[in-house]
């Protein structure tokens, strides 16, 4: 297990300790407030140069990484994969090794292959690497900033802080999370981020958007959606990712719907206090439905919000200190 | 007291005091001095500005305030200053404890006051006017150290001082409300 992600990689959160995730938890709570200055921006990153490359489409995570690499006085380079060389075919570790020729010291990296992050840390061991979701394996930022959103606004309940709650909120915290698990790399960075810090966690979906592998993870699988609806405190929607042909896994959207869509009607089965999370972009009326989306307990814009400062603390971290784990 | 009632402080878990400076009541009778020496050279106390440097200057910052709403029976404005994402030195560091600032009013045309536990090199005390600089522009600013032990490194200069303290690199100082402390990291 890895206690801090300071001078690393962040390539998953499978493998990081409690403790880690509460250095990086408690390092957004002090961007929240810098984040709600008239100034936002603070010197920690001058002169770092951090480069983002989508290869993958993106709005909310490139633009808040971008927002949070600026907010922190790095230079951000943004690579805008359809005007550039790999549309020439380039491969990915000559695109790679452009990046480290220039003397880049971050790279926040999206691509469509799982493991591709990981591949290009190994092809630039002096750069660090933040993924910025990569296939079907992990999107380390969102299960971060779904986690510090469940904390603060639990803590907010009790008038404190959440830095001052540690990790005693998560402790026994019913995490239901529904919907196309397969091909989602939010529920695998979820599901490791809320069970290290202790809660229990429990997934819902059809047997075909199950992957094989569930029977390994730290969850227990629900079959039926409308079974768990009262036990759950939070509700991960997951949305149905139609470009990676998930429509071809259910029968129909509405039979989907139907079954593991969280309507207008299970939301108010939901228990008092129950807490709404999205990624996004949503399918309105496919996972979720519009009115249930707009509802004070889904917390949608909020976690849109807190990408920022959940993401300054990632870059700050893995850039402070002396490097860890690079080749000498 | 001896050595050994030593600074239990959360910050420094590897300080091995070697010997007491001051006691708690040394150093409650320095910051109730430096309170006078406040009032004297601060015409305008209203405007005045109180703000403790996180971590160790939070307590000395909270301490001086009391002091002189004290002495003076006015409302004193206090709050906290972190510095941590101002360093010039993030890459060097193994890291800096840090904790929010709250600095609760616009910082234009106040006196503020940045109190901190130790003045050594002068790097922190440099960072934190560049912090405060986000936060307006204040009329002017001074410095209160509970504990200069020289070696600046920067053309910086305390205000009001508890106590001056010659030390060498080596040595380590600890000083909080409950006493000061000279030592060094690490086994003795």
């Amino acid at each position: 297990m890895i206690d801090s992600i300071r001078g690393r990689n962040l390539l998953t959160l499978d493998g990081l300790s409690d403790v880690a995730l509460l250095e990086i938890l408690d390092t957004a709570e002090l961007f929240v407030e810098v984040n709600q200055r008239t100034i936002k921006k603070v010197p920690a990153l001058r002169g770092r140069v951090v480069a983002s490359l989508f290869f993958e489409e993106s709005t909310r995570t490139r633009l808040s990484f971008e927002t949070a690499a600026k907010r922190l006085s790095a230079d951000v380079l943004s690579l805008a994969v359809a005007s550039s060389s790999v549309k020439k075919g380039e491969s990915l570790r000559d695109t790679i090794a452009t990046i480290d020729a220039l003397g880049i010291d971050a790279v926040v990296m999206r691509h469509r292959s799982s493991g591709a992050a990981h591949q290009v840390s190994r092809y630039v061991p002096l750069v660090r690497v933040i993924n910025a979701g990569d296939g079907l394996h992990q999107h380390p930022t969102q299960g971060l900033l779904d986690v510090f959103t469940v904390r603060q606004v639990l803590a907010e309940r009790r008038h404190a802080k959440g830095s001052e709650t540690g990790k005693e909120l998560f402790d026994g915290l019913h995490v239901l999370i529904v919907g196309d698990i397969r091909h989602s790399r939010v529920a695998r960075s979820d599901i490791a981020a809320f069970s290290t810090l202790g809660a229990q966690v429990r997934v819902a979906a059809p047997g075909t958007l199950l992957p094989a592998s569930v029977q390994d993870w730290p969850v227990s699988v629900v079959e039926d959606f409308d079974e768990a609806l009262e036990w759950a405190d939070v509700v991960g929607v997951l949305r149905l990712q139609r470009e990676r042909g998930s429509g071809s896994f259910v029968p129909s959207l509405t039979e989907f719907t139907g079954s593991f869509g969280l309507t207008a009607e299970r939301a108010s089965r939901l228990a008092r206090g129950a807490i709404i999370l999205h990624p996004g972009p949503m399918n309105r009326g496919v996972e979720i439905d519009s009115s249930v989306a707009d509802l004070d307990a889904a917390l949608i814009s909020r976690q849109v919000t807190n990408g920022v400062p959940i993401r300054m603390a990632t870059l700050y971290l893995s850039l402070s200190g002396s490097l860890q784990g690079a080749r000498s | 007291m001896d050595a050994d009632a030593s600074p239990s402080s959360r910050h420094r878990a590897d300080f091995v005091a070697r010997a007491v400076l001051l006691s708690a009541d040394d150093v409650q009778r320095a910051v109730r001095r430096i309170a006078h020496e406040v009032v004297e050279r601060v015409r305008d106390i209203e405007s005045l500005v109180v703000l403790g440097l996180q971590t160790g200057g939070v307590a000395f910052g909270d301490l001086l305030s009391s002091s002189l709403a004290d002495i003076t029976s006015l409302h004193i404005t206090r709050g906290t200053l972190d510095v941590a994402f101002y360093r010039d030195d993030v890459a060097q560091r193994p890291f800096v404890n840090s904790a929010a600032s709250e600095v609760p009013v616009d910082l234009d045309g106040r006196r503020v006051l940045l109190v901190d536990d130790v003045l050594f090199t002068g790097r922190t005390i440099r960072s934190a006017l560049n912090a405060l600089g986000d936060f307006g522009r204040p009329h002017s600013v001074q410095l209160a150290v509970m504990v200069d032990r020289g070696h600046r490194e920067l053309p910086i200069r305390p205000d009001y001082v508890g106590k001056n303290l010659p030390t060498s690199l080596g040595e380590e100082i600890v000083a909080t409300p409950e006493g000061v402390w000279i030592g060094s990291r690490g086994a003795p």
